[in-house]
């Protein structure tokens, strides 16, 4: 008996692993249905479905590099402290001298190339007219997994709290100032108020709401920090959650009816 | 360019120009981009080969049967010359003169490129072209022969120095590859719906409907996403490796860099900010883009193309949702990124961004065309009234704007339903077709206010500054 039969053929093994390998027909079906990772997927799907050509593996590529900025986000939360005093320092001290400061690369490109990859996933699933019935109800979860990357990769812009991060920030929230209603400059904000007195001022407005401050500070940083680490990827992987169930219970991959 | 090439390039030229265009680590680096041009054209006429197809030469060059492998064939080694030669000049750049861009195409491009208006109208004609010359652009050979030329046009361009600055930036590099890959995809989508719209016309169904057995998820669609996520890895780690994430001064709110941009996947909406106030830039467009699109589904009444490529089964639809995401998203977010430049000007490719371009602006609101073209004065409350005793007059000073609006987004739709999209209307009844109008002239409000802009230099359709309220 081989080492490698002895190990398949342990309690252990056979604890994780509830059948042979999957070489066989049962074996690639059943391997489907028992492993947690794998259970996502029908058992068998149609060709066409799963040809690149047709689906341009965007969706996929879009799902893996969430995995990916999940796991390199977490290794850089190890090492990175959002504070004034410490958040560029310690993202310097990454490119300059940390073991594994390539995780920063990774984490900024894979951002860059998952919004990419979301809008060519949309592009495809509007090419193919697969929002049409039964799917759309998938297609507005889409719309809003959209939504949720884009603000991921717009609140990890500022954590580096350099030139570029401060600007781009201060630039893309600088019109949450002129909201409806609820921005001090907005059009309408003069409703809100109590005998004359404005509820709505640059310390109460939809801007503080989102900046914690006045003007991009600390508290920014810190709103920004729980909202890119904790808060939107909890949101969109419950979101991711739903869509992919819906894809399959909305009947798989869209199909020639 | 880091500092080293600068150095050893000023070294080498032993010229102390701060900006040159070609220096040795560029035609180094342009050595292995026509490497990598030659390796693909090689491959491609391998497959040109394997297909076999000829085309006849001219009378006059003899009239022979030539195999289109051996146009390829020439191609290719053409390119490999060139690589070889970029790879040993390197050493005494100004030996080099014939693969750089030449002034008068660097002046004619930018003089495209650097003008709002011109930029706009090139890349809408060009969407239209696109649809119309759909059939031809499919073909694989047009579709590698435009891959070849844009490739080549940014080989040649990168010889020069403005334009380094502006594609090189770690930042910009995904929009490049971004441009490129929407590219491919646009291609590859008209290549499979013509195929599938020919098809239809001979009475057979879409090609997604043959072969179509079930297959097993393991081994055929898991070893697919195995090799896919390797395959995105090592892409990462490449280029993680080659490309450092950018990093700039500390942050400083008191120094404002010029120009101060939003994240590229935002510069659409800030190049909106040129032509419309923030509260309809920053919120009202983008909660309608996104409600917008939620709202699709629910829109499109079309039965056809479910599950397979079409172009003429639902035109209408893929026409304005490519014009929304070609010219309109990913065009604006060029002219964001590689075009506004300080001050928010407009700049050429290959234009220094001179911090002291002037662009004249004097733009005229509607209200103010109405009350001087009837010759009176703007109606103005008494200095010091109190906001019920200004309300009216502002009302009236602008009531000739609220009427323009309310006549395209309330009227025009009912016109709409009675000419062009009676169809339409008779299909989704009243209030479907009166959400999908508005959304529609909604998305036609950019354009359109660019084109009053750049036409009669108008400035607010409804200007009440008093209560931030300008549309």
């Amino acid at each position: 008996m081989s080492v490698g039969d002895y190990i398949r053929d342990s309690q252990i093994w056979k604890s994780v692993f509830r059948h042979p390998a999957p070489y066989d027909r049962r074996n690639r079906v059943v391997v489907m249905l028992t492993n947690f990772f794998l259970h996502l997927h029908p058992v068998s799907i149609k060709q066409q479905g799963i040809a690149l050509s047709y689906t341009w593996c965007m969706g996929g590529i879009t799902f893996f590099l969430f995995l990916v900025e999940t796991i390199t986000g977490v290794l850089l939360m190890f090492y990175y402290r959002p504070t004034l005093e410490w958040a560029f320092n310690d993202i310097m001290a990454l490119r300059d001298v940390t073991t594994l400061g390539i995780m920063r690369e990774i984490h900024r490109w894979g951002a860059h190339a998952m919004v990419i990859t979301v809008w060519l996933h949309m592009y495809r699933v509007f090419l193919t007219g697969s929002y049409k019935p039964p799917r759309e109800f998938n297609w507005v979860v889409g719309v809003i997994l959209l939504k949720l990357t884009l603000l991921l990769s717009f609140t990890g812009y500022l954590l580096p709290w350099d030139q570029l991060a401060i600007w781009a920030i201060t630039v893309g929230s600088n019109m949450a100032r002129a909201t409806p209603v609820l921005g001090h400059e907005g059009p309408g904000f003069q409703f809100l108020n109590l005998g004359g007195y404005d509820l709505i001022t640059n310390a109460s407005d939809a801007r503080f709401l989102l900046l914690g401050s006045r003007f991009v500070g600390e508290e920014t940083l810190n709103r920004f920090y729980i909202l890119h680490c904790v808060a939107i990827p909890l949101a969109a992987a419950g979101l991711i959650a739903i869509h992919f169930w819906r894809v399959r219970k909305d009947g798989g991959i869209s199909q020639p009816l | 360019m880091n500092s080293l090439s600068l150095i050893t390039s000023c070294l080498t030229l032993g010229s102390t120009d701060p900006h040159p265009n070609v220096t040795p680590s560029v035609l180094y680096g342009l050595g292995w981009l026509y490497l990598i041009l030659f390796a693909m054209n090689a491959v491609w006429t391998w497959k040109s080969y394997h297909r076999g197809r000829h085309f006849r030469l001219p009378e006059f060059l003899g009239g022979m049967d030539m195999p289109n492998a051996a146009v390829w064939a020439m191609y290719s080694i053409a390119l490999l010359l060139v690589s070889v030669t970029h790879l040993t000049c390197a050493s005494v750049p100004e030996a080099l003169r014939w693969f750089v861009m030449p002034d008068f195409a660097k002046s004619a491009i930018d003089f495209v490129v650097a003008d709002a208006r011109r930029y706009f109208a090139v890349t809408t004609f060009g969407f239209i072209g696109m649809l119309l010359l759909r059939n031809w652009l499919a073909k694989p050979n047009v579709g590698w022969v435009l891959l070849n030329l844009s490739l080549l046009f940014l080989c040649v361009s990168l010889t020069d120095w403005d334009f380094r600055q502006i594609v090189g930036k770690p930042d910009n590099v995904p929009i490049v590859a971004m441009l490129f890959i929407v590219g491919f995809f646009t291609w590859l989508f008209f290549y499979r719906a013509n195929e599938n719209d020919r098809r239809s016309a001979l009475g057979k169904g879409p090609i997604e409907a043959e072969n179509n057995e079930k297959v097993l998820t393991w081994p055929d669609l898991v070893y697919t996403e195995m090799i896919c996520m390797i395959a995105v890895t090592a892409l990462l780690i490449l280029w993680g490796i080659a490309l450092q994430a950018p990093l700039e001064e500390p942050a400083s709110a008191v120094k404002t860099p010029n120009p101060s941009k939003a994240p590229w996947y935002f510069l659409g909406l800030q190049e909106m900010l040129v032509y419309y106030d923030p509260w309809l830039a920053g919120v009202v467009f983008p909660s309608v883009i996104l409600g917008g699109m939620m709202a699709i589904p629910y829109i499109d009444f079309n039965k056809l193309g479910n599950g397979y490529y079409t172009f003429n089964e639902r035109k209408f639809a893929i026409t304005t949702f490519m014009f929304g995401f070609l010219p309109l998203w990913v065009g604006m977010i060029i002219l964001g990124t590689f075009l506004r430049g300080p001050n928010w000007n407009v700049f050429g490719i290959y234009e220094f961004w001179d911090v002291h371009k002037l662009e004249a602006l004097n733009n005229v609101n509607l209200s103010e065309y109405f009350w001087y073209g009837i010759g009176r004065p703007l109606p103005m409350a008494p200095a010091g009234a109190d906001f019920w005793t200004q309300a009216p007059y502002i009302l009236l000073r602008e009531f000739v704007g609220f009427v323009a609006i309310g006549v395209y987004l309330g009227v025009l739709p009912m016109v709409m339903a009675m000419t062009v999209f009676k169809k339409f209307f008779l299909r989704m009844g009243f209030l479907r077709f009166m959400v999908f109008s508005n959304l529609v002239l909604m998305m036609a409000a950019l354009p359109l206010k660019m084109v009053l802009r750049w036409a009669v230099n108008l400035k607010y359709f409804i200007a009440i500054p008093e209560w931030f309220f300008n549309v």
